[in-house]
C-alpha cells in the first residue's frame, strides 16, 4: 500500500499548522535522547541568602563540554516584565562552548545580564533570560523552609518556577555563528543547544529554591521532592518575534514538516501492527489525556479548541474501544482515515503525534534530517524560463493566486521591525504609520504580484533576463523555485489578511520545540511550558521515552 | 566581535533602506558576509558606498557586453546582480571590460558566486589589483591592504577554461609514485582475489 504525503495546500494552511502538537520528533525530546549518556555536573554554585549570584552547569562527553553560566540578579517587582521590551530579569544565562575561565565568567557577568545590549563572543552558543513566577516561587521557598513540600495543586496550575522570555542563538549579539558548530554530530537536530540551555535552567531553578529555603531556615528546611521537580518544567512567553522565523527559513520549515509527514506516511503503510506497538499507542493516548485536562488558559480562542479536542478525543476513544479492531490490516491508516472524516484539526494532529510514539525505528532516523542549509538554495536558477516559473506558481500557489489583494481586508496588516527593540511587529496599514518600511513577509501578496507580472511575458524568456527589469520581485522568484524542491516550504495562507491569527505561526514552531499547554494571552503572544514531566539530569542514564505523558499535573 | 550573521542581517536592512529591493538586499547581505569570511573589507566598503549612494548618480549596467563604458561611475550592486543573472550569456564572451565601476570590491562576491555556478575560474583585474576566483571556495589575490577602494578606472574580467595547472609528464610522475601502494599481482591472486568469475562465457 502506498500512502501519499499529505497535500501541502491543505496542510500548510495556518489554521492546520496552528493545531500541531508536540511529538517524538520534538526538539526537546530528541535533545534528551542525544545527551542522555553525557556527564552532567554542577560545577559552580555561589548564591547568597536571597538566591542571587552565579552558577555553572555542564554536560560533557570525551573532550567535548558545554557549560551553562547562570547569573541570578535582584530586581524589583516593578521591573519584572515578560515583554521583550524589558531590560532586567531575575536571571540571565549563556551556554558556553567548553569550560569558562575566570576571565570568561567576569566578561559574561558584565554582558549576559544586559542581554540584547550586551556583547557575546564566538565562545558562547546561546543566550537567554528568565523571570520567576513570583507567586509559585515564593510559595515553594516558604514551604521548603518550613520543612513542608509545596501545594502540588497550586504548582500544577502554573507548571514551572521560572519562565524564559527569549532564547537566542545563531550569531545573535555576537554569539557563535552556526557555521562554527553545525558539523558537530550531537547537535544535528535543530535548536539542540537552545534546548540544552532551557533544560539546564530548569535544574538551576530547583537548586535555587532549595538553596534559598536552606539559607532561610537551615535546621528545618527540606529539599523539593524529586517527583515534584520532575513535574515542573520551564515556562516561556513568546510574542511575534518568533513568527517571521518560519517565513524566513522556508527550507527548515519544509524539513520539519516533511519529517512529520514521512513518519505519518510510513506508519499508515504498516500492514500488521504488533501488540506491543498497539499497547504503547494506547497507553500514551490515555496518559496524555491528563495533559489536555490540565491545559488551562483564559483565551476563548484556545478554550474553544481545547473543548473541541476533548469532545473529539472522547469520540475517538469510543471508536477505538467499540468499533475498531487492531487485528485489521493497515490499522493506523484506518485510524487516520477515520480521524479525517470524523474529528477536527486539533484532534487529527493530536492523533498523528500519538501514532509516532511506538515507532522509534521510523521516527529516529528522521530527526537528523530536520536541520537545513538555506544558503545551498539561495541562488536563483537564472537560466530557467518564465514558462517554468508560471507552472511552479500555478501548481504550488493555486489557492494564494485566488486571493484578491485589492480588497482592504486581504491587505490589512504589515510586518515591521520596531526601532526600540529591533523585534518584529505587526500593524494595521490603514491605522498606523510605517508601511513604507514593510518587511518582506507578505509572501502571498507578492507571489500574486509576480504571477500577474509574468502573465504578459514570453514563455521562453530567461529568469535572469526577466529580473533585469523586475528586481522588486526577486525575493519571491527565489521562493518560488525553493518550493519546487521543498513542497512544505511555504505557508499557504495570507500573512497580512485581517483574519490572520499570528499565534498559529507561534504554535507551529513551539509544537516542534516540544511545548505543551499553549496558553494564548492575545492573538499575538502566548505562554507555554517545556520539559514538564522530563527526567532530571540524574535520571538521564535510564528514563522512559514517553516521559511527556507521565506528568502528575 | 560582530558575528557574520549580524553582518548579513544588518547589511540586508541597510541595503533596503537606501532604496534597493528586498530581493537585491538579500543578495548584498549574503555578499558582504562572504567578503568578510574571505577576509576582504566588505563592511567598510558598503558603509562608505551607502554614505554617498543617494547623493551621487550612478549608472546601471543592465545588459553586459564585451565593453561596458560609462562616463559616470557604475553602481557595483546593480552591475553585480545583472552580471550574476546573465552569467551564462556573459561567459560566452570569454572576456569583458568595465570602465568606471564604483566601489569595485562590492562587485567581487557576485563574481565569486558566478564562478561556482558556472564551474569556471574567473580572473578579475581591478586596475592593478588581481583576483582569481576559485569556484567560490577561495579567492587568490595580490590585494591585501584591506582598504576601501572607491573607484576603479578599468576592470578586466576573464573566464578561464577548465584545464589542469600541471603538465602531462608531471601527472605521470606523480601517478607512478602513487603506484607504490599497489600489490604486485601473482597467478594465485589473479585466480582468487578479484571476486568475479573466471569466464564470462557461461
Amino acid at each position: 500500500m502506498n500512502v501519499q504525503l499529505r497535500d501541502p495546500k491543505n496542510l500548510m494552511k495556518l489554521s492546520k499548522l496552528g493545531s500541531f502538537h508536540q511529538s517524538k520528533l520534538s526538539f526537546l525530546r530528541s535533545f534528551l535522547n542525544e545527551f542522555k549518556d553525557w556527564e552532567y555536573k554542577r560545577d559552580l554554585f555561589e548564591l547568597n541568602d536571597k538566591g542571587h549570584g552565579r552558577a555553572v552547569y555542564s554536560f560533557s562527553k570525551k573532550n567535548k563540554i558545554y557549560s551553562l553560566v547562570c547569573f541570578a540578579n535582584e530586581i524589583s517587582d516593578e521591573e519584572r516584565s515578560d515583554r521583550v521590551i524589558a531590560t532586567k530579569w531575575d536571571a540571565a544565562f549563556a551556554l558556553y562552548d567548553g569550560v569558562p575561565s575566570k576571565e570568561d565568567l567576569e566578561r559574561l557577568a558584565l554582558n549576559v545580564p544586559k542581554q540584547e545590549i550586551g556583547r557575546l563572543s564566538y565562545k558562547e552558543l546561546t543566550l537567554s533570560r528568565a523571570n520567576k513566577s513570583v507567586r509559585i516561587f515564593n510559595h515553594v521557598v516558604d514551604n521548603l523552609s518550613k520543612g513542608i513540600q509545596p501545594d502540588t495543586e497550586l504548582l500544577s496550575k502554573v507548571g514551572y518556577l521560572y519562565r524564559t522570555t527569549a532564547v537566542y542563538g545563531s550569531g545573535k549579539f555576537g554569539l557563535a555563528d552556526r557555521f562554527r558548530i553545525k558539523n558537530r554530530e550531537e547537535i544535528y537536530g535543530p535548536f539542540r543547544l537552545e534546548m540544552m540551555l532551557v533544560y539546564l535552567v530548569r535544574q538551576f531553578t530547583f537548586d535555587q529554591v532549595n538553596h534559598m529555603a536552606k539559607r532561610k531556615n537551615p535546621n528545618i528546611a527540606i529539599e523539593l521532592d524529586l517527583n515534584i521537580c520532575r513535574n515542573l518544567g520551564i515556562g516561556n512567553s513568546t510574542g511575534l518575534g518568533m513568527a517571521p522565523f518560519i517565513v524566513n527559513h522556508p527550507i527548515l520549515l519544509n524539513n520539519w514538516i516533511l519529517a512529520r509527514e514521512i513518519a505519518l506516511k510510513k506508519i499508515r503503510e504498516i500492514e500488521k501492527t504488533s501488540k506491543e506497538k498497539l499497547n504503547i499507542f494506547k497507553n500514551c493516548l490515555v496518559k496524555s489525556l491528563k495533559n489536555v485536562a490540565n491545559w488551562n488558559t483564559d483565551s476563548d480562542f484556545q478554550n474553544n479548541k481545547i473543548k473541541q479536542l476533548n469532545e473529539d478525543l472522547e469520540k475517538f476513544i469510543k471508536f477505538l474501544n467499540e468499533e475498531f479492531s487492531f487485528e485489521n490490516t493497515f490499522a493506523f491508516n484506518k485510524i487516520y482515515v477515520w480521524a479525517e472524516e470524523n474529528v477536527g484539526d486539533e484532534c487529527i494532529e493530536y492523533i498523528v503525534s500519538m501514532m509516532m510514539e511506538p515507532y522509534d525505528e521510523i521516527v529516529n532516523p528522521l530527526i537528523n534530517k530536520m536541520s537545513s542549509e538555506e544558503d545551498d538554495h539561495f541562488n536563483i536558477p537564472v537560466n530557467r524560463t518564465i514558462e517554468e516559473l508560471r507552472n511552479i506558481l500555478e501548481k504550488n500557489y493555486s489557492d494564494i493566486l485566488k486571493i484578491d489583494f485589492k480588497k482592504k481586508e486581504n491587505n490589512q496588516n504589515f510586518w515591521f521591525i520596531s526601532k526600540n527593540k529591533e523585534e518584529p511587529r505587526m500593524g494595521n496599514r490603514y491605522e498606523i504609520d510605517g508601511s513604507n518600511l514593510e518587511q518582506p513577509l507578505a509572501i502571498a501578496r507578492d507571489i500574486k504580484k509576480l504571477y500577474e507580472t509574468i502573465f504578459t511575458q514570453k514563455n521562453s524568456l530567461k529568469i535572469g533576463r526577466f529580473l533585469t527589469n523586475n528586481n522588486h520581485l526577486r525575493h519571491v522568484v527565489r521562493r518560488a523555485f525553493i518550493t519546487e524542491k521543498f513542497p512544505y516550504a511555504e505557508i499557504q495562507d495570507n500573512t497580512i489578511g485581517s483574519k490572520l491569527m499570528p499565534i498559529d505561526m507561534l504554535r507551529l514552531k513551539l509544537s516542534f520545540f516540544g511545548a505543551i499547554k499553549f496558553d494564548p494571552r492575545s492573538d499575538k503572544w502566548l505562554r507555554i511550558c517545556m520539559f514538564q514531566g522530563a527526567p532530571l539530569p540524574s535520571d538521564l542514564k535510564s528514563f522512559d521515552n514517553h516521559w511527556i505523558y507521565n506528568s502528575l499535573n | 566581535m560582530i558575528s557574520f550573521s549580524e553582518i548579513e542581517t544588518t547589511v540586508k536592512r541597510a541595503t533596503r533602506s537606501v532604496g534597493f529591493s528586498w530581493g537585491i538586499s538579500e543578495e548584498v547581505g549574503k555578499n558582504i558576509r562572504l567578503l568578510e569570511m574571505f577576509g576582504l573589507p566588505g563592511v567598510k566598503n558598503i558603509n562608505k558606498y551607502f554614505k554617498i549612494y543617494n547623493g551621487e548618480k550612478f549608472e546601471n549596467i543592465n545588459l553586459f557586453s564585451k565593453s561596458n563604458i560609462s562616463k559616470k561611475h557604475y553602481c557595483p550592486i546593480i552591475a553585480g546582480v545583472n552580471f550574476f543573472d546573465q552569467s551564462s550569456a556573459i561567459s560566452d564572451l570569454n572576456y569583458l571590460e568595465i570602465s568606471n565601476l564604483a566601489f569595485p570590491l562590492l562587485f567581487i562576491p557576485f563574481v565569486s558566486r558566478t564562478s561556482e555556478i558556472l564551474g569556471k575560474r574567473i580572473f578579475l583585474k581591478i586596475d592593478n589589483k588581481e583576483f582569481l576566483f576559485n569556484f567560490n571556495q577561495s579567492i587568490y589575490s595580490n590585494y591585501l591592504s584591506g582598504e576601501i577602494v572607491e573607484k576603479s578606472e578599468k576592470i578586466n574580467l576573464q573566464f578561464i577554461e577548465n584545464k589542469n595547472s600541471f603538465s602531462e609528464s608531471e601527472w605521470s610522475e606523480l601517478y607512478k609514485i602513487s603506484e607504490n601502494t599497489f600489490v604486485e599481482e601473482t597467478e594465485e591472486s589473479k585466480q582468487k582475489a578479484a571476486g568475479a568469475g573466471l569466464t564470462d562465457n557461461d
